[in-house]
């Protein structure tokens, strides 16, 4: 590590261990010579996989198929709830069924252009180079993923491609694959390789003599800390987006085991970089808990639009007129207009900007003003309505249970062409691409903790492409996690596991106590929630889509208010006995109101605009983001300073790229 | 969008041992809102009010985690057909409803706290068998294995499964076939699950029948009232599987 002249620390790029060679030819040569452990020695030791969501399941199950002994948890009352099981559309693959060119390459070339130039190169073609092993191996499992008639598996697009090459169970894939996690790891439990802790959250890590050798978890039934240790430890605990309150998250899922990490030395890379998503159902109303994802593979057949006249846009926010009535030469299929050469296919920060850009400017379709149209008129005119029910039937159906409009109803016929009811859409919270920062290895800043999934900061630089996800969690979990992580373990074979009763265990399970009854204690005035709301509401607001050095600032003050309204006028009611739903949101309230900060730190920092983060000051004239490679083509590592009041200090990380020449993003030709 | 009034009838318990009882709660909501987020809104009135705020299974919101339970006005799931706890808006009741809301009831799901139960039984009946014995790395192109479009969407059909327990609850007898026929027939829908085919349909029906899960009796609740609709021919075809199975031995 060394300072530059402003007095911001640089990585060595050693500490980035990307092996050497050839871009294509370094996963190889790392696997060609990094360290093994022998089958006598595996099972010796012993790993903690935090989460059983893609990433988490399937690097439980690998490592215990290799021999290790595995100690697993998550907080729902199964693995098969995890959240990855929501993911809609699919996962991709550089497989090239459909002979339209695709190629390993062309898929890191994809996402590392959709990331906007800010992921690590190295990283994005291993995941790539990998991505055709997940498709083997989901298939060997007995995935049921879509085939067509010849009994070929079958593929469809996605944003930011222009080849096909997303592998999909109906609008279900996140469920399927899950699912085969969840069943490999079901067979290593029975085999007792795994020991599997259900209904337990995370709250710390437990560092010795400078390595990650356990955890504190809580037992949510009981109410009790209690102390896990073993030779290294994995978290596989998803992405930050419930600090907004609302997003497509579901409501357990939370940034606290991160936070934890965060708080013990290992830094978080890029926070700023939050995937909205274009494709969700408008806001309905304050109740609302949270927000409905529409896949993005309706954009296969679903066109956006507004209103090109603002007074249909008036009629259509007062109720005077519905969608359907706007024949076809009024609508602004604005996509189409700005990005020939992707039209609806556009990556999502780009749509989701796009949308925001109509809205504000007066032609929003719903009460709020706050929705654009998906409209698959066109689709079912050319295809027929039960193709399309075929393709997105259980997306319509959806829906319709939420807003009580079928999209696939008749609205009127004009000169033979049928106009269907269209969807209403607005963009929403939905993906991190920050998160722990990981060297090549998913190693952490930290020794002996590697980060795996939507909670490591790796692949997707400042914009994740949709079906890339999976992808990339079940990468880490199967494919590079259980190869790299016995680099580390190698020479751990003669270090016997920790017991817990050590002085570093009496800490730190002395802290999470002390930390509960300090939650306990306020006895304010304000539920959990509503904090959460307001917290949700200033992040949205001020550290949204469009961000600006006033409205950061602004975020920053508020955030600190919310703070303390939170130590002094929180109430949490009952007991640290037993069940205590209330105080476990408030435990990750708090940590979701730390995680805004960093957010937001971030976000100032970063001055230009790239992927998911957009700061209005900088932007062409036509709108678009204008990224600064010349001052931040880094990667922002973030160091915790011993307090949550105080700023965290900033670590670049230089990108270098050998196999890409960096340029500016082009969806239009 | 209109603005009603409800009232709900929660099943209240404080812990596994402790004995239960229903207390009604009056509650403002609107018909755009959804029966959890009413729920939620319940809780923050009991918070104010310094009461203990009702615990029940949820994450997703939505209907696909499986998390979610509640037997609402005499059905798993409330009163719409093929969804989720999570997925029932209020636009389904009436101003001034009295709704019952209770956790499931089965003897192999156990209640925790209020209206959350011990799912666990589920779990360990898919780690008796519930899975293709195969180590990860290795496996041979995807497509060397080509699958009738037919099985395999009906493998998809039966792999819809979310896991809820909702088929317990429904039954009279609080049994678990659907559940378990749903993921037996999806890997003997397909090739890669043949070889283990007899094994797995003994073992999940073991494992099923020792956690105290009740017998089939054909009633077709559990189907009719699946959130998912998987289908009753689940069912028969478990049958055929064990049966072929015990034949074998």
């Amino acid at each position: 590590m060394e300072n530059t002249k402003d007095n911001v620390k640089v990585m060595n790029p050693a500490d980035s261990k990307i092996p050497e060679g050839p871009i294509a030819e370094k996963w190889t040569n790392y696997k060609a010579h990094q360290k093994l452990v022998n089958p006598a020695n595996k099972r010796r030791l012993s790993v903690i996989v935090v989460g059983t969501g893609l990433a988490g399941a399937s690097a439980a199950s690998t490592l215990a198929e290799m021999g290790f002994n595995v100690l697993n948890f998550c907080i729902q009352d199964s693995p098969r709830r995890a959240h990855s099981i929501a993911a809609q559309g699919g996962i991709n693959a550089a497989k090239n069924y459909q002979n339209d060119g695709d190629s390993v390459y062309r898929l890191f070339y994809d996402t590392v252009k959709g990331g906007d130039y800010r992921a690590r190169e190295a990283n994005v073609y291993r995941l790539a180079e990998v991505s055709n092993n997940i498709i083997d191996q989901c298939v060997a499992q007995g995935v049921p993923f879509a085939r067509e008639y010849g009994g070929l598996l079958a593929n469809r697009s996605f944003g930011g491609a222009q080849v096909s090459r997303t592998f999909y169970a109906k609008g279900q894939t996140g469920q399927q694959l899950l699912l085969g996690a969840y069943s490999s790891l079901n067979r290593q439990i029975e085999l007792g390789k795994v020991k599997s802790f259900n209904r337990y959250e995370m709250h710390d890590v437990v560092m010795i003599d400078g390595r990650a050798r356990g955890i504190i978890a809580k037992n949510l039934v009981t109410g009790k800390f209690e102390r896990f240790s073993a030779h290294a430890v994995v978290i596989a605990t998803g992405g930050y987006g419930n600090a907004y309150f609302l997003s497509t998250n579901a409501m357990g899922c939370n940034c606290s085991a991160a936070m934890a990490c965060y708080r013990k030395g290992a830094y978080f890379a890029n926070p700023a970089y939050v995937q909205i998503h274009p494709t969700c159902i408008p806001v309905h109303g304050d109740q609302q808990s949270k927000l409905t994802l529409m896949s993005e593979s309706l954009r296969n057949d679903g066109r956006i639009w507004v209103p090109k006249k603002l007074e249909d846009a008036k009629k259509l926010q007062s109720g005077e007129i519905q969608g359907w009535q706007i024949p076809e030469e009024d609508r602004d299929y604005y996509l189409e207009r700005r990005y020939p050469a992707f039209g609806n296919l556009v990556p999502r920060d780009v749509a989701s900007r796009a949308a925001k850009e109509r809205c504000d400017a007066g032609f929003g379709v719903n009460n709020t003003g706050l929705a654009v149209f998906l409209d698959f008129s066109d689709a079912i005119n050319r295809l027929g309505i039960d193709v399309v029910r075929q393709r997105y039937g259980n997306l319509f159906d959806m829906y319709e249970e939420i807003t009580d409009v079928n999209p696939g109803e008749l609205g009127t016929q004009i000169n033979g062409y049928n106009y269907y009811n269209p969807m209403m859409i607005f963009p929403a919270i939905h993906y991190t691409m920050g998160g722990i920062w990981v060297d090549y290895e998913l190693q952490t800043s930290l020794k002996g903790l590697f980060a795996i999934g939507e909670c490591n900061f790796s692949d997707h630089g400042a914009n994740r492409l949709g079906a890339s996800a999976l992808m990339q969690g079940l990468a880490d979990g199967y494919f590079v996690l259980p190869y790299t992580i016995q680099n580390y373990l190698s020479d751990q074979i003669s270090v016997p596991c920790p017991g817990t009763d050590g002085k570093e265990f009496d800490e730190a399970e002395a802290k999470c106590i002390a930390a509960q009854e300090s939650l306990l204690k306020i006895q304010g005035k304000r539920s959990v929630d509503s904090i959460h709301k307001e917290l949700g509401h200033i992040m949205w607001e001020y550290v949204g889509m469009a961000r600006t050095k006033e409205s950061l600032t602004t975020a920053l003050e508020k955030l600190k208010a919310l703070r303390k309204e939170f130590e002094s006028n929180l109430y949490v009611p009952g007991s640290a006995e037993g069940m205590n739903v209330e105080l476990d949101k408030a435990f990750r309230l708090n940590d979701f109101i730390t995680m805004g900060e960093l957010v937001a730190y971030d976000a100032l920092n970063r001055n230009e605009s790239c992927g998911g983060h957009f700061r209005e000051e900088y932007q062409t004239e036509e709108g678009e983001a204008k990224r600064d490679d010349a001052n931040y083509f880094y990667v922002a590592c973030w160091d915790y300073q011993g307090s949550d009041e105080k700023a965290p200090e900033l670590i670049k990380e230089p990108l270098h790229y050998e196999a890409i020449k960096v340029q500016t993003r082009n969806y239009k030709s | 969008m209109s603005k009603i009034t409800v009232n709900l009838k929660v099943w209240r318990q404080a812990g596994p041992k402790e004995k239960g009882e229903f207390k009604t709660y009056t509650v403002d909501t609107d018909t755009d809102t959804s029966f959890l987020e009413t729920l939620d809104i319940l809780n923050e009135q009991l918070v104010n009010n310094h009461e203990e705020p009702i615990v029940f299974d949820h994450d997703c919101r939505e209907g696909i985690c499986g998390m979610c339970s509640l037997y609402i006005n005499g059905h798993p799931h409330g009163p719409a057909t093929g969804a989720t706890t999570c997925q029932l808006y209020m636009r389904r009741f009436k101003d001034g409803e009295t709704i019952t809301v209770e956790p499931w009831r089965s003897a192999a799901f156990p209640v925790i706290k209020d209206l959350m139960v011990d799912r666990n039984a589920f779990d360990k009946i898919q780690q008796a068998g519930g899975y293709v014995s195969f180590n990860c790395g290795g496996a041979q192109d995807a497509n060397n294995l080509p699958i009738s479009k037919i099985n395999a969407d009906l493998a998809m059909d039966a792999a819809t499964c979310i896991g809820c327990g909702a088929c317990v609850a429904a039954c009279k007898n609080g049994s678990a076939m659907l559940f378990v026929s749903a993921k037996v027939s999806q890997f003997a829908l397909l090739p890669q699950g043949q070889v283990e085919r007899a094994r797995r349909a003994r073992a999940m029906v073991k494992k099923m029948d020792e956690l105290g899960f009740g017998n089939c009796t054909n009633t077709g609740a559990c189907a009719a009232e699946c959130p998912k609709c998987i289908s009753l021919s689940n069912i028969a075809r478990l049958n055929r599987e064990f049966i072929k199975a015990k034949l074998k031995d």
